[in-house]
């Protein structure tokens, strides 16, 4: 950079972003290196490109660095409490069905203290976007073990290795009954924004883990700088579309698989509450 | 559709009695997770709720059936979720979420005896300072607590019209006899129902601000789609919505909060009275132990004693400055609840020590007899 910004006040150029970014708001919360703002515009870029009214969506989270995402989109957005963004999206869709209900939140919150959400909006088939960053600790906390931590990897509950063994995420949403499961890297991001706005327009619950640094709380305790991990990303992925979720392990060594998992289609909670409930309630 | 008031005589339980006033009060969502004995408020919302457009969630536990009733609100629809001890327990997080978000809804808690898995699933009114305090940090809410099913359909209108009007939620504290026994219920014409919506936003979506007080203090309340791009947050936030983490904001914030309710308490706190004219002994009561005080004034009037009763339809907030002033003029107050004191203790406070405070409690399973109450009247005052 040559020039310095220009003072605060004074007309800024503007981003192909902007309309959908509460510029009031910045600067973000995110440190240096993380990848969670990828994530977030790559969402805002996608959310665009499906030519959807913005008063159509609604951006939904819980608690924790990711979760902030909800607070510098300019829609009708929630911040909610941790690990319950799932839920309270969840009597949005079902109240309002012809809203676009995005989940923006990360592992932390998503898979520990609300996995039991997020294994029933599958279940339920939830026609709700879920977008989980996934930096493998809890960041906002200065970095303990998540669901995702890989095994013996080091964090601050875990100074000797973490003994336990992450989730399969992909799997977890297969499994569960997700219609539509995705992985990405936040170097992928053009494959990353074609995969959420497919997410968006896709019936059903929609499923998309993004691997995203964390330098500051994870890569500092494993010897992983934030390039390091981006070069990871770059050789040590394998883009197979319909692979099997079930060889989805986070494993550099063997080679991480990133792409489409599932795209099926299922009736949804709304639609099937219509058929089901209303639609014999008059008979 | 069916008609969503069913006008007429009823003989129905305090349960499909407090569903049947959610629908008449314009509840069209309600999401729940199954707990006796509060059960049968979602069995009858899940046969009801589809006649007449609403939609019922059987959620995967309590802590969800809350979220989801919050998320709804925002979509402009009148939310409603029915637990009892153990769920109420998980619902703390995000009852406090919805005091802070300002967000309209009604809570059922049809309370059995505690602590943890208790007496399953007998009565008990052990949730009321759980209710006023079970969440953390400071704030305001409002708790109504209905003595018998014909309550339970009006109960839960006022709590509705309460929720919507100072967008907080509130607490319907009925108990499990209230909620199981069966009595006639007569529910009017739809048209003799007063129903309260939230306020809603006019004027210039680029000036609106989500949190800026109207004429009672309450800010008035978009929902989701109209436009105007609100942020919601737990956090600590100013006028705008926007998260604030200064000292400034959290004041600012708790003073509103707490202030819409405090600075209304006139058109909050009901209260009823029975023989209290000229009563100098006076019976302190809510729910369904409000049967038990009716019983003891009438014997201890029987023995010569000027006994009288205020029933408090409204615990929270507590009529503070009525209980002072009535402590002023009579010589004690006894407090009848089945739990080991927790209104008693309010009213011990408020009393300032004008007269003399009295327990009648139980730790729970059975409603209190009347006899205990006029056997503590002969022991301790003189007719």
């Amino acid at each position: 950079m040559t020039k310095n910004p220009k003072q605060i006040g004074s007309k800024q150029p503007s981003h192909p972003l902007d309309d959908l970014i509460r510029t009031d708001r910045i600067p973000h919360i995110w440190c240096p290196g993380c990848g969670i703002g990828t994530v977030f515009s790559s969402c805002l870029t996608a959310i665009k490109a499906t030519e959807i009214p913005y008063n159509e969506f609604t951006m939904v989270s819980g608690i924790g660095c990711s979760a902030r995402g909800a607070g510098y989109i300019k829609l009708d957005s929630f911040h909610t409490t941790h690990g319950r963004a799932i839920p309270f999206a969840s009597g949005i869709k079902m109240a309002k069905p012809d809203l676009n209900v995005i989940v923006f939140s990360g592992d932390g919150d998503l898979f520990a203290i609300g996995g039991n959400h997020f294994i029933h909006a599958a279940r339920r088939n939830m026609d709700i976007t879920v977008i989980c960053v996934n930096n493998l600790n809890y960041g906002m906390t200065g970095g303990q073990v998540a669901a995702t931590t890989p095994s013996r990897a080091k964090t601050t509950t875990t100074p000797f290795g973490n003994p336990d063994s992450p989730f399969n995420l992909p799997l977890l949403a297969y499994a569960s009954g997700a219609s539509y499961v995705a992985r990405w890297t936040i170097l992928h991001v053009r494959d990353l924004t074609n995969a959420i706005n497919e997410a968006i327009r896709k019936k059903g619950f929609s499923f998309i883990e993004v691997l995203a640094p964390c330098p500051i709380n994870y890569g500092r305790r494993n010897k992983e700088k934030s390039l390091d991990t981006m070069k990871l990303y770059q050789e040590k992925t394998i883009i197979k579309n319909g692979a099997d979720p079930g060889r989805a392990d986070i494993d550099f060594e063997r080679g991480v698989i990133l792409g489409t998992f599932v795209d099926t289609d299922r009736s949804t909670c709304d639609d099937m509450y219509e058929v089901t409930c209303r639609q014999c309630s008059e008979d | 559709m069916k008609s969503a008031v069913q006008t007429g005589s009823h003989y129905i339980t305090g349960d499909v009695a407090c569903a049947e006033g959610a629908i008449a009060a314009g509840c069209r969502f309600f999401g729940a997770y199954p707990i006796t004995p509060a059960t049968e408020i979602a069995e009858h919302m899940a046969e009801r709720l589809p006649d007449v457009g609403g939609t019922f969630i059987q959620m995967e536990d309590e802590i969800a059936a809350i979220a989801s009733i919050l998320g709804a609100s925002w979509t402009g629809t009148k939310t409603m979720t029915a637990t009892s001890g153990p769920g109420f327990s998980l619902m703390m997080e995000n009852l406090g979420l919805g005091v802070c978000t300002e967000t309209p809804c009604v809570i059922v808690n049809v309370q059995r005896t505690g602590p943890s898995t208790g007496l399953p699933t007998q009565t008990g009114q052990g949730d009321m300072m759980q209710a006023r305090w079970g969440s953390h940090g400071d704030y305001e809410l409002i708790a109504i607590a209905p003595s018998s099913p014909q309550d339970c359909f009006y109960h839960t209108i006022l709590a509705f019209n309460l929720s919507e009007k100072y967008r907080v939620p509130v607490l319907v504290m009925a108990d499990e006899i209230v909620g199981h026994m069966s009595e006639k219920v007569i529910i009017p014409d739809a048209k003799e129902i007063q129903l309260i919506e939230r306020p809603k936003p006019k004027g210039r979506k680029d000036r609106f601000k989500l949190y800026e007080p109207g004429p009672n203090g309450v800010a008035p309340m978009p929902a989701i789609g109209d436009g105007y791009n609100v942020h919601v947050t737990g956090l600590t936030h100013d006028e705008r919505g926007y998260p604030a983490m200064t000292v400034e904001a959290q004041e600012e914030m708790m003073t509103r909060i707490k202030g819409k309710i405090r600075d209304n308490l006139d058109d909050i706190v009901h209260t009823e009275e029975y023989m209290m004219d000229d009563a100098d002994i006076v019976i302190v009561s809510y729910g369904i132990s409000v049967r038990t005080g009716l019983t003891a004034v009438d014997e201890a009037r029987k023995l010569g004693y000027k006994a009288g009763l205020l029933r408090l339809i409204t615990v929270w907030p507590f009529p503070e400055q009525m209980i002072h002033d009535i402590a002023a003029r009579v010589k004690g107050l006894i407090t009848v609840e089945i739990n080991l004191g927790q209104v008693h203790y309010e009213v011990e406070r408020c009393a300032k020590g004008q007269a003399s405070t009295h327990l009648v409690g139980s730790a729970g399973g059975k409603i209190i007899h009347p006899d205990k109450v006029v056997s503590l009247i002969k022991e301790v005052f003189q007719p």
